[in-house]
């Protein structure tokens, strides 16, 4: 019992991570139909603006975390939109996703090849010390990562519900050509998302990069997990992104725990290709309109 | 003969010139290079059905190059002749990749993209781990060389005419289909799928043949790989290889005949070029991909298709196609 | 030669958008040979009711029957094969194939099965069907021209045709008149009616040209708010004070 609980809440923590990766990329696809095949670097990235400003610029580690914020923002946001999306959305969806995936490679050798192909430690936002909950060992690490990942997803939730803009973005996700018609300025709502997807991947990234260390190939599984969390969420729903990322979260820590190592890493996979056959809306999702 | 399909053929006919000629002029290695370009190829033209004529972005076909290759290393360690392998790894890989569509194409949202990256992590798994089938981490060794009635492909260059005559076979065979009516279904459904639809094409069934095709293609291009390198281990059937193979497609032009050769070529002979720089190709290769996709989505061969046009103005006035399929889907 | 059923058989269908309904309960039927038109001031579901019944959306509720058979919600390839075809209202043809190819792929999937048209002919045996719709509709001119370089007028010509090569018992005209000029558009008339008298066929226009409506059909069904308001020959429906109030009261 304690140790699922002890799994359990790691698995939480995990989860919820990847349900950050997941609702950006969701809202990416929601706004303006881009899949950001790059998501997973998207990840991996930040905590390495971060590291380079700590050992290049001997930043103390408070200050790097706010440049880091600043720089992915602008970097995995107006820049991916300005220079990238925008040039290719007239050429349809097909070019856009092979954009990012080739944005993808070239960020993930960027950093093999301009800071390290080893795998570097990454600060902790607090010292990890063991609670006892229930008689379980709790690590306070996974307490701090879900209750971070939370406030942002909660901060979300509220500025997307509660203000103006928020709601007008929400309208924009749902139906741009009505919102347009409505006079929302659509073009402006859907550089937010872009924006706001680069903070949540910035967060996510602090987050996991403690636990799983620095690695240029982090992007690989942490894209693979956004992709999955989102698609068994149900691929048009933020709500669903944020369940699919905690499911996904306990199952695979529970699969490292029981199964063989070797395979638990396919978990996930079998996951994704049971929910695409039977229930290909995903958990949240509603069955879409035929529209072919 | 206009000009531009003068220019065509000539280009061409140097081509197959080079191709034809070179590897006498060239060490083993480079011969080897050759005959590497010329496997890959044959996995790039299948990818460009799937994706250039059926629209689809598909990251199994690393999948299934490693299924082809570790049919093909199995069957001939184990004294079978060279061609049972050979079919068996086309028709296998067709099957399997007929399996994954099925359900993949009957949803919408590119999720065969997403399905088929899951396949190929998957593939990957169960080649390192299931070690009394595959040889896990040690691989196969000693992968024979088919011998052609009786003639032994040992020499380098005899196996590169070898692999050379197969890409000119399935390249013919690719090139039949394109011209019978599935490749003109094929045009329609990448072209305008709602328009196919109507006039009773059923695109996911043309889809999926187009995918699973493709995915038979993969697994001849493995088996031929395989005796190529003569010993194989999971480490090239990774997720890298499905994006070398995507990125070598969308390069040279997808959707045109010619374009997976040519992306081939930059594909396997640019890493030669650059080997020094290690990761730096890479980068450049994906700044490449990235700048392409921005000012010529139809890759190098869209792009001297658009350079050498004919200035034709048209007869009346068009409509935009790019309003008309945003309307129509509105 | 005889209808003893309709060929189109609508019944009580109505689509729903979240809260919005489009299509509200309609019914209707078209007999062999009929032209129908169905008109309406804009929103009034007219699109939403075609797609419907295409099979290009799902119907909310209500039922479609093609010659008595059932065939609501079928994917629009499979309602194609058995006899429906469709123009569009924004041009739809395929602009880098010749005007030829183009009327090929058009009646291709109706010849043979999948894998004989694989190993057979490269014209699917459609070559002649081809070049006699060509005649026609008069292209003979362009036939080996790709149909993106074609005006717009001529594509409108070339989208109708590609509609008949398959020989269906119904074909439904989305707006066939838009943005044509006035002599094509007598052409184009003057073809359609050609059609139905020589072979038949059975036609469902929707248009916002009255002109092209009043003069081509021999009956008229009036849509708004989603709803069928009136029905009727063209004269009598002209004069209905019910089909006025609707268009003017927009």
């Amino acid at each position: 019992m304690a140790d699922i609980l002890q799994l359990l809440v790691a698995g939480l923590a995990t989860g919820a991570i990847y349900a950050l990766a997941a609702i950006g990329f969701t809202l990416l696809w929601q706004t303006s139909q881009t899949i950001n095949f790059a998501q997973g670097e998207f990840v991996m990235m930040p905590a390495f603006l971060v590291l380079a400003g700590m050992t290049f610029f001997n930043l103390p580690f408070w200050l790097a975390l706010i440049v880091g914020f600043v720089l992915s923002v602008l970097i995995l946001g107006l820049m991916f939109k300005k220079l990238l999306v925008d040039p290719m959305i007239k050429h349809g969806v097909l070019p856009l996703v092979i954009a990012t995936i080739a944005l993808g490679l070239l960020l993930k050798e960027s950093v093999k090849e301009f800071y390290s192909a080893e795998a570097q430690a990454f600060p902790p936002l607090a010292e990890d010390v063991t609670i006892f909950i229930a008689g379980a060992a709790v690590s306070a690490q996974s307490l701090i990562v879900l209750a971070v990942a939370i406030a942002a997803v909660a901060l979300l939730q509220l500025f997307l519900a509660r203000t103006r803009t928020g709601r007008c973005m929400q309208a924009t996700a749902q139906n741009p050509a009505v919102a347009r018609i409505l006079g929302i300025p659509v073009e402006r709502m859907i550089l937010y998302t872009f924006l706001i997807n680069a903070a949540l991947v910035t967060v996510a990234s602090v987050l996991v990069t403690p636990i799983y260390l620095a690695k240029f190939s982090n992007g690989e599984y942490l894209g693979l997990a956004a992709f999955i969390a989102a698609i068994v969420g149900g691929f048009n729903q933020v709500r669903g992104a944020i369940v699919g990322g905690l499911l996904l979260g306990v199952l695979d820590n529970f699969a490292a725990a029981y199964l063989s190592a070797q395979y638990r890493a396919a978990v996930p996979m079998l996951i994704l290709i049971v929910v695409i056959l039977f229930r290909p809306q995903g958990l949240l999702g509603r069955v879409e309109e035929r529209t072919v | 003969m206009s000009a531009r399909k003068l220019l065509a053929f000539a280009a061409a006919a140097i081509a197959l010139a080079v191709l034809l000629v070179a590897p006498f002029y060239l060490r083993p290695y480079g011969i080897y290079i050759l005959s590497l370009w010329a496997v890959t190829s044959i996995a790039a033209i299948g990818l460009n059905l799937t994706l250039g004529y059926a629209g689809q972005i598909s990251l199994a076909q690393a999948a299934f190059v490693g299924i082809g290759a570790y049919i093909a290393a199995l069957m001939t360690t184990n004294g079978l002749p060279f061609y049972a392998a050979y079919v068996a790894a086309g028709l296998a890989c067709f099957a399997v990749g007929w399996l994954l569509g099925y359900p993949a194409l009957r949803v919408q949202h590119h999720y065969l993209a997403f399905v088929t990256l899951a396949f190929t992590t998957l593939a990957f798994l169960v080649f390192r781990n299931e070690e009394w089938l595959t040889g896990g981490i040690y691989g196969i060794t000693n992968i024979p060389r088919p011998s052609v009635f009786g003639w032994p492909m040992r020499r380098a260059i005899n196996f590169y005419f070898f692999c050379l005559a197969h890409l000119a076979l399935v390249a013919a065979a690719t090139w039949w289909l394109i011209r019978s009516p599935w490749g003109r279904a094929f045009v329609a459904l990448r072209e305008n799928p709602v328009r196919a639809l109507s006039l009773g094409v059923d695109t996911r069934r043309y889809t999926l043949m187009a995918f699973a095709i493709g995915a038979g293609l993969g697994g001849i291009s493995g088996a031929l790989y395989a005796p190529l390198v003569q010993f194989i281990d999971p480490t090239p059937f990774s997720l890298y290889l499905s994006f070398n193979l995507l990125l070598m497609v969308v390069v040279g032009g997808a959707g045109y005949f010619a374009g997976p050769l040519v992306g081939a070529v930059v594909a396997v002979l640019l890493p030669e070029w650059l080997r020094f720089t290690e990761g730096y190709y890479l980068i450049g290769y994906a700044i490449l991909v990235i700048v392409l996709m921005i000012f010529s989505p139809t890759g190098l061969l869209g792009l001297a298709d658009r350079l050498t046009r004919p200035q034709s103005k048209p007869v009346g006035g068009t409509v935009d196609p790019v309003a008309a399929e945003k309307e129509a889907v509105s | 030669m005889s209808a003893s059923r309709p060929v189109l058989e609508v019944t009580g269908l109505s689509k729903q958008f979240g809260g919005i309904v489009a299509v509200d309960g309609v019914s209707f039927e078209v007999r062999e040979g009929e032209i129908l038109g169905i008109i309406g001031p804009n929103g009034s579901g007219k699109s939403t009711l075609f797609n419907c019944i295409l099979g290009q959306l799902q119907p909310s509720a209500g039922t479609v029957r093609l010659d008595g058979d059932e065939v609501t919600g079928l994917r629009p390839c499979d309602l194609n094969r058995r006899g429906v075809s469709r123009t569009f209202q924004l041009l739809q043809v395929f602009p880098e194939l010749t005007v030829r190819e183009n009327l090929i792929l058009a009646g291709q999937e109706h010849q043979g099965t999948m894998l004989s048209r694989l190993f057979g002919r490269r014209d699917a045996g459609l070559g002649a069907a081809a070049d006699r719709m060509i005649a026609f509709f008069r292209l003979q001119h362009l036939a080996q021209e790709k149909a993106g370089g074609l005006s717009y007028g001529q594509q409108k010509l070339l989208d109708a045709a590609m509609a008949f090569m398959a020989g269906p018992r119904l074909v439904l005209l989305d707006e066939p008149a838009g943005g044509v000029n006035l002599t094509m558009l007598a052409n184009l008339r003057e073809r359609l009616r050609a059609i139905n008298a020589e072979e038949g066929a059975t036609f469902v226009i929707i248009e916002h040209n009255m002109e092209f409506v009043m003069a081509l059909c021999t009956r008229i069904l009036v849509l708004a708010e989603g709803r069928v308001i009136a029905e009727g020959p063209p004269d009598v429906i002209r004069r209905d004070p019910k089909v006025i109030e609707a268009y003017l009261g927009h």
